[in-house]
């Protein structure tokens, strides 16, 4: 196993799987509370964009989303995310492509997660809510979004570990995170495969189980009581 | 009721699939293996399935240089051959587990994988090489520097070209062929693996006259025929078939043949190679 350290870069690896997913797990968020918001929300033609992304993005392979989002929309159509002279262009790109693309993937869940913990607050809510004059984003923001996060707290830790270990996918735009490390040990070393995955097997569970575990205590903590 | 009902037949229906395909999977995998092991008259030998010039799948079809050599080894051995796919990075396992019995696969022989497998050959020796559009000014590795280079995740190119020139940066994908349209469009100035793949590339009917090999090698990589570890009598006969490959021209003819098209100039120096012992 020490080999392995010797001669690969294994902790930078380790590092951009974490940073991958901190940073495509704070857009999923975001970007997921958002549908979600258009999916409950009273206008009808944002309920239907917001089902339709979900419907979309959630029924596509995300090797595709990601291979999408750099080949299409970062070489083919040109948008520019990353300095063009930076001489790291083409490292940022891919990184910053891949966190894109998986943000946009996992909202499409981080969506479907939180409209589940809306769907635990009772209608009673929302009603008393309007019934003491508060408009729908007031009730949304006071009443029911506070009570659907508390509620929604276990479905969202599946996303993020299943967010963490799919980190793996930008493999496939050489991103050198894990999966990258893997490709190029088995390349380099095969005589060390069982240490190889011995090691990220290893790596993924030291940071998937306590997530599980912290995760679900906390929803069992924030659990509204009724 | 009507629901239970089609619920419990469509639940069967998924089960007889499965069942189905397992014992299809079992029965031809227990046909060949009788057929390798009993008699002795099949040989199943890895190649890539994917790599034009070297081992390609057309249809029931294979073409290629490995494919070229592995017939006639087989042959020399008195074997019918069955081409099984062998992807990079399942090569060791798949000799180690006895799925195939030889590998043609553009496999660079290194002391790290004689840990696990034993090679007999080498049967051509390649370099790492650049591809670039017709109209690019890069005329080898040192041109490299500030340039924009395609090349697979985690492969043995990629890490060389790091290595030799700092400055150069690395867009790297699953496979070559995505590199293909970054390096078309102009959003990639170069594409490096051994010159062997990529005159299998240059060859190609879409990319002829817009893509050329540089020619200007800066790496060897010796392409063994992998086998069991410590087959030596296996070993022997395979050298001495590729020996006799050499000798009687058809091995310059599977070259011709091959690499020809794309007027990819084999190095002559170190080409058709002398064998190494087996041990």
């Amino acid at each position: 196993m020490r080999e392995l350290f010797e001669q690969f870069d294994v902790w930078a690896a380790f590092w951009m799987t974490i940073k991958l997913s901190l940073w495509s797990a704070l857009w999923a968020l975001v970007l997921g509370t958002l549908l979600a918001i258009m999916r409950v929300g009273p206008v009808r033609i944002l309920n239907v964009v917001g089902s339709a992304y979900v419907n979309v993005v959630r029924n596509t392979p995300l090797t595709l989303v990601v291979l999408f989002s750099l080949t299409v929309l970062g070489t083919r159509l040109g948008i520019q995310i990353a300095d063009q002279n930076s001489p790291t262009f083409l490292t940022d790109e891919a990184v910053r492509w891949a966190i894109f693309g998986l943000s946009v993937y996992h909202a499409a869940f981080v969506c479907e997660a939180l409209r589940s913990g809306v769907n635990t607050v009772p209608v009673g809510q929302a009603e008393a809510a309007r019934s003491i004059g508060l408009g729908f984003g007031q009730s949304l923001r006071h009443i029911v979004l506070p009570q659907a996060f508390r509620g929604a707290v276990a479905p969202l830790a599946s996303v993020a570990i299943a967010l963490i270990k799919n980190t793996t996918v930008a493999t496939i735009i050489g991103v050198a995170q894990t999966s990258y490390f893997m490709a190029e040990a088995i390349e380099f070393r095969p005589d060390l495969i069982w240490e190889l995955f011995a090691l990220i097997a290893l790596f993924f569970l030291a940071i998937t189980l306590p997530i599980g575990v912290g995760l679900t205590s906390l929803s069992r903590k924030v659990a509204v009581k009724r | 009721m009507k629901q239970q009902r089609i619920l419990a037949l469509s639940s069967a229906a998924v089960l007889a699939l499965g069942l189905s395909a397992c014992g299809g999977d079992s029965e031809s995998e227990g046909g060949s293996g009788g057929d390798g092991g009993g008699s002795g008259d099949t040989v199943k030998v890895g190649i890539k399935f994917d790599q034009p010039g070297l081992g390609f799948q057309e249809g029931g079809e294979y073409s290629g240089f490995d494919v070229d050599v592995a017939n006639y080894v087989a042959e020399e051995m008195g074997k019918e051959v069955e081409f099984v796919q062998a992807p990079s990075p399942q090569r060791e396992t798949l000799i180690e587990t006895g799925q195939v019995d030889m590998i043609f696969a553009t496999y660079s022989i290194t002391d790290e994988r004689k840990e696990k497998v034993s090679f007999a050959g080498p049967y051509f020796i390649a370099g790492q090489d650049l591809l670039v559009t017709s109209d690019s000014d890069i005329s080898g590795v040192d041109d490299l520097d500030g340039k924009r280079l395609c090349s697979v995740s985690g492969s043995t190119s990629a890490k060389n070209v790091q290595e030799e020139v700092p400055g150069v940066q690395l867009r790297e994908f699953d496979t070559y062929s995505e590199c293909l349209d970054g390096l078309v469009n102009g959003q990639l100035d170069a594409l490096t693996t051994d010159n062997t793949i990529l005159a299998g590339y240059a060859a190609q009917e879409q990319y002829k006259g817009k893509l050329e090999v540089v020619g200007n090698t800066f790496s060897e990589e010796r392409y063994g025929v992998g086998i069991k570890k410590g087959d030596t009598e296996m070993c022997q006969q395979i050298n001495e078939a590729l020996t006799k490959m050499v000798d009687d021209g058809e091995w310059q003819k599977a070259v011709d043949a091959n690499f020809g098209p794309a007027n990819f100039e084999v190095d002559t120096e170190v080409n058709p190679p002398e064998q190494d012992e087996c041990s």
